[in-house]
């Protein structure tokens, strides 16, 4: 933006004053980014270098922790292990060198699953129902706009736990404790707020003109939103999406409350991996790695509507 | 709340004049309109107002959901004279209050001098911006599990980093067990996540602010803590309120970090309202008594947003 060796601007900071900037920002992202880092390299630790004292940084990386996260294995004597057929893949050879034999498949792909279902499920309704609505009140004289608009971003702040309690209830009445369609319309009822606000921002910029020059041409209304005004929010819906399906992806407090096995998603899922004796690090940072892994990617992808999102799409930038 | 409205009585005036032409074809824009909100709309009031009002109706109950064939019986506003008079109530709403004040300022301090120092924009400071935003997109509950691997007493990376630093023995001291220590983990790993939200946000009122007010000053000859204190303090403040309201609504509501981290203890010093919620809803069982402390909590957190979107609405308008 600015012209680079400006000298007699006033506004841009001197060269000095950027050098000084920049070395306390880089130390506070380097910091910052050290316990995702951290966890990152637990995830290709052995069980011993991952508690040792003190902590290793150098370390010879192993998949042990993967292995474990999907699998369910258990210790068996070492002459056992030698009567068995020889193992054929590599991580059976692992895992008996550890004096262990594969029992099974460990939890971890179902729950893994049901996040992608839940967390798809309830993006697509959410940003469909969204986009009807967000279009409904950037375009048309709705009655009491603002009232309506006002309690479809309070029912968001409402705080999980409270809204928990008669859901619990009301799900066990309706046979929707632990199911897919239970948590799919919650994550919806929770998100629509949300893209219904970030969608009336993105439709609120796209000019009217176009579709006024659609109807003028004899399309209908509903004609003219699919075809003229659909196609110019799509990069506003498609972010929305993203949003929608990180909060439901990361959304602990229904899981933990409303979920037991079935519909259960990883959030819940992850504290729970344990090992002999305690919880097993390095199954639990793979499993977050893996949990974590296209959160960060999103965020890169995200980086330009960010504010937006976080906002409810007060401040666009 | 606004569910009462008459709202679907309410006449729908012509939307720019387009009506006429679309009634004749097809559906009018009125139908459409409410064919596209009220969806929403139902979901809503079935997901949050209908299960409100049930919450609304129990807290004047004793009605235990552990065991449902015992009928509930009307006990009027026993539910709420008991929370109201009931130590640990006080007590969880205290640690809360503390939480909330000490993560709100240190996140808006910090967030702020980030905000000034990156508004510099010096070589790279977009990655590395991105860089630092990255802890907030993370779930809270997988924050709170992992944070808990990094403070482990003695072999944690926490205390040794800590030693490193100040020289003190990683043996010597742990976070997380630790009475006087567990409300500051709390704060800590709350800010380590929070800080990047507030920097953003008050990175977006920094650059709101045109340079020529700037330049205006420096005509008259301003310092630049003059500048700091006349220009860039106030025109960012309605940003930075923003943020300090979202997330003190947020760390009020705590539950999902602190669950994991700590889950309220050593003893109930780390205990926020939503996890004395929790235990008493889906531990003791005590449904009435916790729909009316939800009841509470949903009365004060719509107080708070209100404020807060009329605050949104503020800033939209610039």
């Amino acid at each position: 933006m600015r012209q680079p060796g400006n000298a007699h601007s006033v506004v841009a900071a001197s060269a000095r004053g950027k050098t000084f900037a920049a070395m306390i920002v880089i130390v506070y992202a380097l910091v910052t980014s050290l316990p995702i880092a951290w966890i990152f390299m637990t995830s290709f630790k052995t069980q011993e270098d991952a508690i040792a004292y003190p902590p290793v940084v150098l370390f010879h990386p192993s998949l042990e922790g993967y292995v474990n996260l999907f699998t369910i294995r258990s210790r068996q004597t070492p002459e056992f292990i030698a009567s068995l057929p020889p193992a054929t893949t590599w991580y059976e050879r692992d895992v008996r060198k550890r004096n262990m034999v594969i029992a099974g498949a460990s939890k971890v792909l179902p729950r893994f699953v049901n996040s992608l279902v839940i967390g798809f499920g309830s993006t697509f309704l959410a940003v469909f129902l969204g986009t009807l609505a967000a279009y409904a009140f950037s375009r048309f004289k709705v009655p009491l706009a603002d009232d309506l608009l006002f309690f479809i971003l309070s029912t968001r702040m409402m705080p999980p736990i409270a809204v928990a309690i008669p859901i619990y209830l009301m799900y066990r009445a309706l046979g929707l404790s632990d199911s897919y369609v239970g948590m799919i319309v919650l994550y919806t009822a929770v998100n629509v707020s949300l893209a219904v606000w970030l969608l009336k921002g993105f439709m609120d910029e796209i000019p009217r003109e176009y579709e006024e020059a659609a109807l003028v041409d004899g399309y209908t209304r509903l004609h003219a939103f699919v075809k003229v005004v659909l196609p110019q929010a799509i990069t506003g819906i498609a972010a929305t999406a993203i949003f929608c399906l990180i909060f439901a992806w990361n959304e602990y407090a229904f899981a933990l409350l409303l979920t037991s096995g079935d519909a259960q998603t990883m959030p819940p899922f992850i504290p729970f991996i344990i090992g002999e004796g305690g919880q097993d690090w390095p199954a639990v940072a793979a499993a977050t790695t893996l949990f974590v892994l296209p959160i960060l990617f999103f965020t890169v992808v995200l980086r330009k509507h960010l504010l937006r999102g976080i906002t409810f799409g007060a401040v666009r930038k | 709340m606004l569910a009462d409205k008459p709202l679907l009585s309410q006449e729908l005036e012509s939307g720019r004049g387009t009506r006429s032409r679309g009634s004749l074809r097809g559906l009018s824009d009125r139908t459409i309109a409410w064919l596209f909100i009220l969806p929403t709309i139902l979901l809503l009031l079935a997901i949050n107002i209908f299960p409100l009002v049930w919450a609304l109706r129990l807290s004047f109950t004793n009605f235990k959901s552990n065991m449902p064939s015992v009928p509930a019986r009307f006990i009027g506003i026993d539910n709420y004279v008991d929370i109201l008079t009931d130590e640990d109530i006080w007590y969880a709403m205290q640690v809360t209050a503390r939480f909330v004040f000490w993560s709100v300022s240190l996140e808006v301090l910090l967030g702020f001098g980030l905000a000034l120092l990156i508004n510099r924009r010096f070589r790279g400071h977009s990655f590395w911006t991105t860089l630092i935003l990255l802890p907030m997109m993370l779930s809270p509950a997988v924050v709170g599990n992992f944070w808990t691997f990094l403070l482990q007493p003695q072999t944690g990376l926490f205390n040794e980093v800590v030693s490193l630093v100040t020289g003190m023995s990683p043996a010597s001291f742990q976070m997380i067990g630790d009475v006087p220590l567990a409300p500051w983990t709390i704060v800590m790993v709350d800010t380590w996540m929070w800080t990047p939200y507030v920097m953003l946000i008050c990175l977006a009122g920094l650059r709101s602010i045109p340079d020529y007010i700037y330049e205006a000053a420096e005509v008259d000859r301003a310092t630049p803590w003059r500048q700091f204190w006349s220009i860039t303090l106030p025109m960012t403040m309605p940003f930075l309120m923003l943020a300090v309201l979202f997330r003190g609504i947020e760390n009020f509501k705590m539950f999902d970090m602190v669950n994991l981290l700590t889950s309220g203890g050593p003893g109930s010093v780390t205990e926020t309202v939503s996890i004395t919620l929790k235990r008493a809803a889906f531990e003791k069982w005590q449904t009435g008594y916790s729909s009316a402390l939800a009841i509470i909590l949903f009365v004060t957190v719509f107080g708070a947003a209100n404020i807060y979107i009329k605050a949104l609405n503020r800033i939209k308008q610039r």
